[in-house]
């Protein structure tokens, strides 16, 4: 008995050091993203579409030639758990390089472990400022922070003639982060800003804050949070005869997820978004853009996640052509590759510019914002 | 003033579910002496169970409801019988964590199976709310707080006026002498706890469709349920219902006067209020000790 339990021990330990060989003929990239928790839905679409960008690349013949290997870890929309997962990933699957991790309050969770371990990591959907100004030299963003929303919400204030502003915003770094750079755009721009209401993160009655919203006397609300939380506000707002013109931020809100759950209520309403799956010839790269459409489509995902997803298609090729600029799978080399690399992103060109203190500088590339309308249950351009 | 009628509306809808959810964790407790730790669980199963009934089976919404109530009972019944029954007279730490084994295996399916990504339920009411002067409601939270007061009515009428009812107030009273007096003991826990469980899912049943489902949606539903326990003093099923209007009522109040970011904390601000000033809960009267 003691002897056989030896040979499976022995088998078993052979297994893992070929299985650990085999293991080194892939590059991995760590994937932290929320798969559980409030996030879940634009997480998973997250994964789904690097997952795209992996397959896509490997049958092309890989990076460096090695095939790439997602290692996707749950981070269950818990700054916590990010911290952990990133820890994890680093230490134990010993992966050179990251992306992640969804939300602003994640992804400044998991900067401590980056700086560490002296591992980059591409945020592919975070919009809060601080990411990348307070000096995290392994910080590669390619969504818009805050910020850059609201620049170029700037342009169109005027011609919707604004004049009273609501918020109610996701209480984390993310919705506070937006309430604070839209209320100062909007300053400057002559608009009062009312009040500013907050949600938690897994809130699923928002019938207080909309009951006082509707007693206002601001004619627009400002909403920022993910899908889901959006859909339950979309439906309470309705039943609570809420009639003012609601605007959405954040490049979260899956129009057509909105359209298909909250039905008439979702009519009149706009969002700014960061990608255009429904008009693919107006994007920056139509023909890459049409590709990972057909993509999504061919997999049977939901076609609402591409506006979520696209991001992790992006985020994966960004890192796959930092680590082929590289010359080789190492942290440090890759972090420096980063700053030199120029691909065709879905959303415009990927091109890091320096941002936050000098000498510890983070990466941050300048992707587009649309602002769309929902009309008759169909997504428009608004155009101005 | 209409922003206050309609917040006293909210209250009322979201009273009427707290309260079902401190009912069933009341009688548990009350009864049985075991913190439940699945009762989010069994939440978050009805949630699931209409899910299945309406969505993928494409049956009726209201044959639905039953039809949740029902795998509450049979699933609480079978914790009770596979996990309690041999645990009865161990000390009430070993209980609790086993159920709180339950609690982590039992989500863990639910996101095994259904994955974590949120489903909705449609439901056959109209989306125009009713409009009443200032104060608009959806028809959808109407038929909750009927159904929610409905539910509680018949809990009532089963322990204050049935045979059951009673053996589980004498079982309550004194474990002991209601064995003595000839009382199945292990029949009335088996029945608590089904009813319990099968209460914490209706609950889900009803509040599933309103909001959304998610393996997690149990978690923040179990600990308001705690907290309307506390409140109400432990094992008053009066107290449970009062506690959860309180609940309703601080967290309305609190989100639409104080701050929204602190909507959560309101509820637990009494509690701590409670527990300083009176621990026994706000309804108890006195008791025996020992």
């Amino acid at each position: 008995m003691t002897r056989a339990l030896g040979l499976v021990r022995t088998i078993a330990l052979t297994t893992a050091l070929v299985g650990g060989a085999a293991g080194a003929q892939t590059i991995k990239i760590g994937v932290n993203e929320p798969l559980t928790g409030a996030f879940a839905a634009s997480g998973t679409y997250v994964v789904n579409g690097a997952k795209i960008a992996a397959d896509e690349i490997n049958a092309k013949g890989g990076v460096l030639g090695k095939k790439i290997e997602l290692v996707i870890e749950d981070n269950k929309s818990n700054p916590t758990e990010a911290a952990a997962v990133a820890e994890k990933l680093i230490t134990s699957d010993k992966v050179p390089v990251l992306m992640g991790a969804w939300g602003s309050s994640l992804t400044l969770a998991v900067m401590p472990k980056l700086m560490e371990y002296e591992t980059p990591m591409v945020v592919e959907t975070s919009s809060s400022g601080k990411i990348t100004t307070t000096g995290n030299p392994f910080i590669f963003r390619i969504s818009p922070p805050s910020a850059v929303e609201a620049a170029a919400f700037k342009v169109i204030v005027d011609k919707l003639a604004l004049k009273k502003v609501d918020f109610l915003v996701i209480n984390n770094d993310w919705g506070r982060g937006t309430a604070e750079d839209f209320s100062k755009m909007m300053k400057e721009k002559g608009i009062a800003i009312g009040l500013v209401e907050t949600m938690d993160q897994g809130a699923q009655d928002m019938s207080a804050q909309l009951s006082k919203i509707k007693s206002s006397d601001s004619e627009t609300v400002i909403v920022t949070t993910a899908v889901d939380q959006l859909t339950l506000i979309f439906k309470q707002a309705a039943a609570l005869g809420l009639k003012k013109r609601i605007i959405t931020t954040g490049g979260s809100q899956n129009p057509d997820q909105i359209i298909a759950q909250a039905g008439a209520a979702a009519n009149g309403t706009m969002h700014l978004t960061t990608f255009l799956p429904w008009f693919p010839d107006k994007t920056p790269n139509p023909e890459a853009t049409n590709y990972f459409i057909t993509e999504w489509k061919k997999r049977g995902f939901e076609f609402a996640g591409c506006t979520e997803s696209f991001r992790g298609y992006d985020g994966i090729r960004t890192v796959a052509a930092a680590i082929e600029k590289a010359g080789k799978a190492e942290p440090a080399a890759i972090k420096a590759a980063f700053w030199d690399i120029n691909i065709k992103g879905l959303n415009g060109d990927i091109v890091f510019r320096k941002s936050g203190p000098e000498g510890k500088e983070s990466g941050q590339s300048q992707p587009n914002v649309y602002l769309i309308e929902i009309n008759d249950g169909k997504v428009g351009m608004k155009t101005l | 003033m209409s922003e206050f009628l309609q917040h006293l509306v909210n209250m009322l809808v979201l009273g009427g579910t707290y309260a079902l959810l401190g009912i069933g964790l009341t009688l548990i407790f009350g009864i049985m002496n075991v913190v439940n730790f699945t009762h989010g669980v069994l939440y978050t199963f009805g949630a699931y169970i209409m899910f299945i009934v309406v969505q993928q089976l494409g049956l009726n919404f209201f044959l639905a409801l039953p039809v949740a109530v029902l795998a509450g009972w049979l699933l609480g019944a079978a914790i009770e019988l596979t996990l309690l029954r041999p645990l009865r007279g161990s000390d009430i730490d070993t209980t609790m964590l086993v159920m709180i084994g339950a609690w982590i295996a039992m989500q863990s399916g639910a996101l095994w199976i259904w994955g974590g990504v949120a489903k909705s339920v449609t439901t056959p009411f109209p989306e125009a709310p009713l409009v009443l002067g200032p104060v608009s409601v959806s028809w959808l939270r109407l038929f909750v707080l009927a159904a929610a007061a409905l539910l509680i009515l018949v809990t009532y009428l089963l322990i204050n006026r049935t045979s059951l009812g009673r053996a589980m107030r004498a079982t309550f009273q004194d474990h002991d002498t209601a064995a003595l007096m000839g009382v199945n003991v292990d029949m009335i826990y088996t029945s608590t706890f089904a009813i319990g469980s099968s209460l914490a899912a209706a609950a889900g049943a009803l509040l599933g469709p309103v909001y959304v489902i998610f393996p997690q949606m149990g978690d923040l539903a179990a600990v308001k349920a705690f907290a309307i326990v506390i409140l109400g003093g432990l094992g008053n099923i009066t107290g449970a219902v009062i506690g959860g209007f309180i609940l309703a009522l601080a967290e309305e109040l609190g989100a639409g006067y104080v701050s929204s970011g602190y909507r959560d904390a309101m509820g637990f601000l009494i509690i701590i209020a409670v527990l300083i000033f009176k621990p026994t809960g706000l309804f108890a009267r006195a008791e025996r000790v020992g």
